[in-house]
C-alpha cells in the first residue's frame, strides 16, 4: 500500500485574528527561481544564506527611471548613490548605463575612482570631508557639495594661494511640509542660511558655484514635497541669476524615492501606496519647467535616487534552522539569516516566500534570525505556509542598504551572487572566512600562550 | 416593466452596534424598482452578521484583509467573479477604498466589473489632515486646522487660533482644550496612541447635522438628504435620527459635491452654529450606515449609484419626504454552527 | 491524558469544542490524530498507525506530535487525567 503524503499536524483557532486566509495565496506562492535560475540550485552552488542580485532588474528599473525623467525634461543626469549598495559589480551596472557616482565618504570616493568613474563625474556629498579629502576632490575637479559653514571655511583656506579652483554646490534643507524635516544636513532655506552661504561662496572667486542640492528625506510617499523642494531650489537659482548674473549648471534633487517594501506600521502594502517614478518625475520636472527659466538656461537635473533603483533587484536566500513553540503558543521559525544580514528588517516588513511547493495550511509565526541576541527578529508576525527544518525561503526587495549596513556579528557574511543578463550567476563578493576576520587582528606577545 | 437582473458585490456586512453600511445599502438595492439584484456579500470576518442574513445577502465570500494588498484582493475577486459574474462592486469601508480605487480600472477592463468610486485625488483631498485646504478649494467653511509635530508648536500658534481649541489624532480621538497646558497634555495623550501628526482645530460650537449624498463625478449632486441625530450610542453612533428640511444645508452639500466633482456616495458631517453658519467637520468617502433613511424619504442613493456605475445618466433627485425618522435596533440571529463552519472552512456561505 | 469526548470533528477539518465554545481548523494528519485519540488509541499505537499510514519517519513524527499535543492541551481539547 502506498503511504499518504505527510504534512505536520496543525490546529488553528478560528476567528482569533483579523486575517483570513481566503484569497491570500499570492502572498504564499512559492518562488522557485530568480531570473530563470532555480533557487535550489543557487543554494546548492553558493550556500545558504546568500544574497542574489538580478542584473536584469537593475537595468530595467534604471532604464524606466531615466525614461520617466528624460521624456519630461531635456537635461537629466543620474548619479549612483554608493551608500545604498557599493558592491563594485552593482556600481558598474549603473555606470555602464550612464550613471555618475554620488559618494559621502572618501572610502566611497576612492571606490568610485577605482571603478573608473572620472573625478569630474563624482558628486561628493555628506558632512564628513577632511582636509585631505577636500584636496583630493579639488585635484580631481569633482563636485563638492558643502554641508556646513565649517566645511566652507576649510575649503576656502585650502584654496587660498593654491592657485586652484573648486567646483562647489551647497546642500539646502527646507520645510517641504513633511516630517521629520532633515535640517541636520546642509543650510536652511527658510532662515536665510542657504542664501548667506551662497553669498559667501560668491565672495570667493576660487570657488566656482555650479549647483544646488537638496535631499528632503527618505521613503517619501508624497510627490508634492518634491515640487516644493524643486520650487525652492529654483527660487535660489533665480536669485543667484539676479544678484550675480550667473546661470547655475545643475539642480540636484537628491533621492528618497520609495521602494515597494512595506514599512512597519503601514496598514496598506508598500507597493499599493508608493508613487511611481513617473509621479516623482512629473512633480519635479513640471515645477522646474514652469518656473520660467529661459530654454537655453535650464539647469541640468541631477538625481541620486538609490533605494528605488536597487531594492527590487536584491534577494536573500535562506533556510529554516528550526521551528519551535513560544510559551504563549505562538509558532516561532528560526532562519539562518537575521538582522546581521537584513538590517532593513528593523523598519520593513519584508515579504518572504517559500522556495518549494507548499501546503494549503498556513500558520501565524514570528521569524527569528540565528543570532543568540534578543534583537534578532526578522518578522514579528507573518502568516506563511507550514515550514519545516531545512526548507528554503526567499526574502524580497533587499537590494538597498543591506549589503552596506550588514554586520559581521556572530556570523560571517555570505556570498553575493549576481545573475547576469544571460542568466549566468557570478559571485560578486566571496563569503567571509575565519581568515578574513583574523587578518586584521594582532596578538600581543604576552597573550600568545596560555594554559587551561 | 421588467426589472433588469444584475449581480452586485457589497462589503461592510458588519451590522453590529456600530454598523457598517453594507446591509443598509443591500436593503436599498433589494428595494430597487429598476433592478432585480442578486447580492454577493464580501466579508473580512466570519462573524459579520450580514453573512447570515440570507433574505438580504444571497451568497457571501470572505475577502483578504486590505493590508494584504491589491494583488491578493484581485485574485480573490477574480475567483468570486468566476462563480458569480459580478456586474458591480460597492465597497463600504474607508480602509479598503484605497485598494478598490487602485483596482477599479483593471476590474472594469479585464472583468467588466463596474465600480463608482472617487478618484485617488478626491479620496485624499478630503482626508482629515487636509480638510481645511479642501474647504478653501471647494468654498465651504471648515474649522481652521493645522498639523503639528511637536508639542512646543502649541505655544507658537499665536494669532492663528484661539482657545478653546480641539486637539485631534490622525485617525481617531479628539479633545477640547481650554488652555495651552491642556492642549499639550492632550497632544501627548493622543500622539502616544495614534502617533504624529496631531491636528489642532478651531473649536466650533453648535449642533451636528449630517448629509448623505451622491455625486456623478461630473459636478452634479444626484441626491442629498440631511439628518440630525436624535440619540447617540456611547460610541457616538446614531441610534435614531430625523430627516431635516434645510435648503441652506442642501445647497452647501451640493456645492461641495459639485465643486469637488465628487464621484460616488459620501457622508458630509457639519456643525451648525447658533448664527446659522455651517462648518464641514468631515467628509466620509462612502455611504453612511444611515443611508437607508434616504430611501425611506424617497431617494434611493444606492440604486442611483448602480445606475451611474453602469454608465447611465441619472436625473438628480429634487425632493424628499421630510419628517421621516430612523430608529436602529439590534437583533439576535440564531445561526447553526454548520453555517459558521462553512464560512470559516471554505470562505463561502 | 484523554480527549474531551464531546469534541466535534467534521470532514472539513472543522473542530468545535463545546466545553469552551472555541472552534478550530485542522489538517488531515491533525484530524487523524484527533479521531484516533477519541477512539481511545494510546500514544504508542498512534505513532505506529501514523507511520504506517503516512510517509513519515518516526523521529519527525514524534517531534511534530509533541508540538501538536501541546497545542491540544493549551486549547483544552486534551485534558490531563488527574484534573479530569
Amino acid at each position: 500500500m502506498t503511504k499518504l503524503s505527510y504534512e505536520r499536524p496543525v490546529i488553528t483557532k478560528l476567528n482569533t485574528g483579523t486575517m483570513n486566509k481566503f484569497g491570500t495565496r499570492t502572498e504564499y506562492a512559492p518562488v522557485t527561481q530568480i531570473d530563470g535560475v532555480p533557487v535550489k540550485k543557487l543554494i546548492a552552488d553558493y550556500g545558504s544564506p546568500c544574497f542574489v542580485i538580478s542584473e536584469r532588474t537593475i537595468r530595467d528599473t534604471y532604464k524606466n527611471a531615466v525614461r520617466a525623467f528624460k521624456s519630461r525634461y531635456p537635461k537629466v543626469q543620474f548619479a549612483w548613490s554608493y551608500k545604498t549598495n557599493y558592491l563594485n559589480a552593482v556600481c558598474n551596472v549603473f555606470h555602464s548605463e550612464g550613471s555618475w557616482a554620488e559618494v559621502v565618504s572618501i572610502f566611497e570616493y576612492e571606490k568610485a575612482l577605482k571603478n573608473g568613474v572620472p573625478g569630474t563625474k563624482i558628486i561628493f556629498n555628506g558632512p564628513d570631508k577632511t582636509e585631505s579629502d577636500l584636496r583630493t576632490a579639488i585635484e580631481n575637479n569633482s563636485m563638492i557639495h558643502i554641508d556646513h559653514f565649517d566645511e566652507l571655511y576649510q575649503l576656502s583656506e585650502i584654496l587660498q594661494d593654491s592657485g586652484k579652483k573648486a567646483r562647489v554646490a551647497i546642500r539646502v534643507n527646507m520645510d517641504t511640509g513633511i516630517y521629520p524635516m532633515w535640517d541636520r544636513f546642509g543650510f536652511n532655506y527658510e532662515d536665510g542660511s542657504a542664501w548667506s552661504a551662497i553669498n559667501k561662496i560668491f565672495a570667493h572667486p576660487e570657488m566656482d558655484f555650479v549647483g544646488l542640492h537638496c535631499h528632503i528625506g527618505t521613503y517619501m510617499l508624497t510627490t508634492n514635497a518634491y515640487s516644493v523642494a524643486a520650487g525652492k531650489l529654483c527660487d535660489l537659482a533665480f536669485n543667484i541669476k539676479q544678484r550675480y548674473n550667473k546661470n547655475i549648471e545643475y539642480l540636484d534633487l537628491g533621492g528618497g524615492f520609495a521602494s515597494a517594501n512595506t514599512l512597519k506600521g503601514s496598514y496598506l502594502q508598500g507597493g499599493d501606496i508608493i508613487p511611481s517614478v513617473d509621479d516623482y518625475a512629473e512633480a519635479i520636472t513640471s515645477t522646474i519647467l514652469n518656473y520660467g527659466f529661459k530654454p537655453d538656461e535650464l539647469p541640468t537635473l541631477f538625481l541620486e535616487t538609490g533605494r528605488a533603483l536597487i531594492d527590487d533587484a536584491g534577494y536573500l536566500l535562506g533556510s529554516v534552522i528550526a521551528i519551535k513553540r513560544l510559551s504563549d503558543g505562538r509558532r516561532a521559525t528560526i532562519m539562518n539569516f537575521g538582522v546581521n544580514l537584513l538590517f532593513t528588517a528593523f523598519w520593513y516588513n519584508h515579504r518572504i516566500s517559500p522556495a518549494q511547493e507548499i501546503s494549503a495550511q498556513t500558520e501565524d509565526m514570528v521569524i527569528y534570525g540565528p543570532l543568540c541576541m534578543n534583537i534578532d527578529v526578522v518578522r514579528e508576525n507573518i502568516n506563511l505556509p507550514l515550514l519545516n527544518k531545512g526548507d528554503n525561503v526567499v526574502v524580497h526587495r533587499v537590494g538597498a542598504y543591506n549589503m552596506t549596513q550588514w554586520m559581521q556579528f556572530i556570523q560571517m557574511r555570505p556570498k553575493v551572487v549576481m545573475i547576469g543578463m544571460d542568466g549566468t550567476p557570478h559571485i560578486i563578493r566571496e563569503h567571509e572566512t575565519l581568515d578574513t576576520m583574523l587578518r586584521y587582528e594582532k596578538m600581543p606577545a604576552h597573550l600568545k600562550e596560555f594554559k587551561l | 416593466m421588467k426589472k433588469r437582473k444584475i449581480t452586485v458585490g457589497v462589503t461592510g456586512l458588519n451590522n453590529i452596534d456600530s454598523p457598517g453600511p453594507g446591509i443598509p445599502v443591500i436593503r436599498a438595492l433589494k428595494e430597487s424598482e429598476l433592478f432585480d439584484i442578486r447580492t454577493i456579500g464580501l466579508s473580512y470576518e466570519t462573524l459579520e452578521p450580514g453573512l447570515y442574513m440570507h433574505d438580504l445577502v444571497d451568497k457571501s465570500y470572505q475577502i483578504p484583509n486590505p493590508s494584504t494588498g491589491t494583488s491578493s484582493l484581485l485574485q480573490r475577486l477574480e475567483y468570486i467573479h468566476r462563480q458569480e459574474k459580478l456586474d458591480l462592486i460597492i465597497p463600504n469601508f474607508d480602509a479598503e477604498l484605497h485598494n478598490f480605487i487602485k483596482l477599479a480600472p483593471q476590474l472594469k477592463s479585464d472583468y467588466n466589473i463596474a465600480t463608482f468610486l472617487p478618484t485617488q485625488k478626491q479620496f485624499e483631498a478630503r482626508h482629515k489632515s487636509v480638510l481645511y485646504e479642501f474647504g478653501e478649494q471647494n468654498e465651504v467653511k471648515v474649522p481652521f486646522a493645522k498639523m503639528i509635530f511637536s508639542a512646543s508648536e502649541i505655544y507658537t500658534l499665536g494669532e492663528e487660533i484661539t482657545y478653546p481649541l480641539v486637539v485631534k489624532g490622525k485617525y481617531y480621538d479628539a479633545s477640547v482644550a481650554a488652555t495651552p497646558e491642556q492642549a499639550v497634555n492632550y497632544f501627548h495623550k493622543i500622539s502616544a496612541k495614534w502617533g504624529l501628526p496631531i491636528i489642532i482645530q478651531e473649536f466650533i460650537s453648535g449642533n451636528e447635522v449630517n448629509v448623505t449624498a451622491i455625486g456623478d463625478g461630473k459636478g452634479n449632486c444626484v441626491g442629498a438628504v440631511p439628518m440630525r441625530k436624535l440619540y447617540i450610542t456611547d460610541k457616538g453612533k446614531a441610534w435614531a435620527g430625523v430627516a431635516l428640511e434645510d435648503d441652506k444645508l442642501i445647497d452647501i452639500a451640493k456645492k461641495v459635491i459639485s465643486n469637488s466633482k465628487w464621484r460616488g456616495g459620501c457622508e458630509l458631517e457639519f456643525i451648525k452654529t447658533k448664527e446659522g453658519e455651517y462648518y464641514l467637520l468631515e467628509m466620509n468617502p462612502r455611504f453612511p450606515a444611515w443611508v437607508y433613511l434616504a430611501v425611506g424619504c424617497g431617494q434611493n442613493h444606492p440604486e442611483a449609484l448602480v445606475r451611474l456605475a453602469l454608465g447611465e445618466d441619472v436625473n438628480p433627485y429634487e425632493s424628499y419626504e421630510v419628517g421621516k425618522m430612523f430608529i436602529r435596533y439590534s437583533f439576535d440571529q440564531i445561526v447553526n454552527m454548520s453555517e459558521f463552519e462553512k464560512i470559516s472552512t471554505f470562505g463561502e456561505l | 491524558m484523554h480527549i474531551n469526548k464531546n469534541i466535534a470533528i467534521s470532514e472539513t477539518g472543522f473542530v468545535f469544542n463545546p466545553l469552551t465554545g472555541d472552534s478550530f481548523s485542522t489538517n488531515q494528519v491533525g484530524q487523524e490524530i484527533l479521531r484516533k485519540l477519541q477512539g481511545g488509541t494510546n500514544q504508542e499505537e498512534l505513532l505506529k498507525h501514523l507511520t504506517e499510514k503516512f510517509n513519515i519517519d518516526k523521529t519527525t513524527l514524534e517531534k511534530d506530535m509533541t508540538d501538536f499535543m501541546l497545542m491540544l492541551n493549551s486549547y483544552q481539547i486534551l485534558m490531563d487525567d488527574e484534573k479530569a
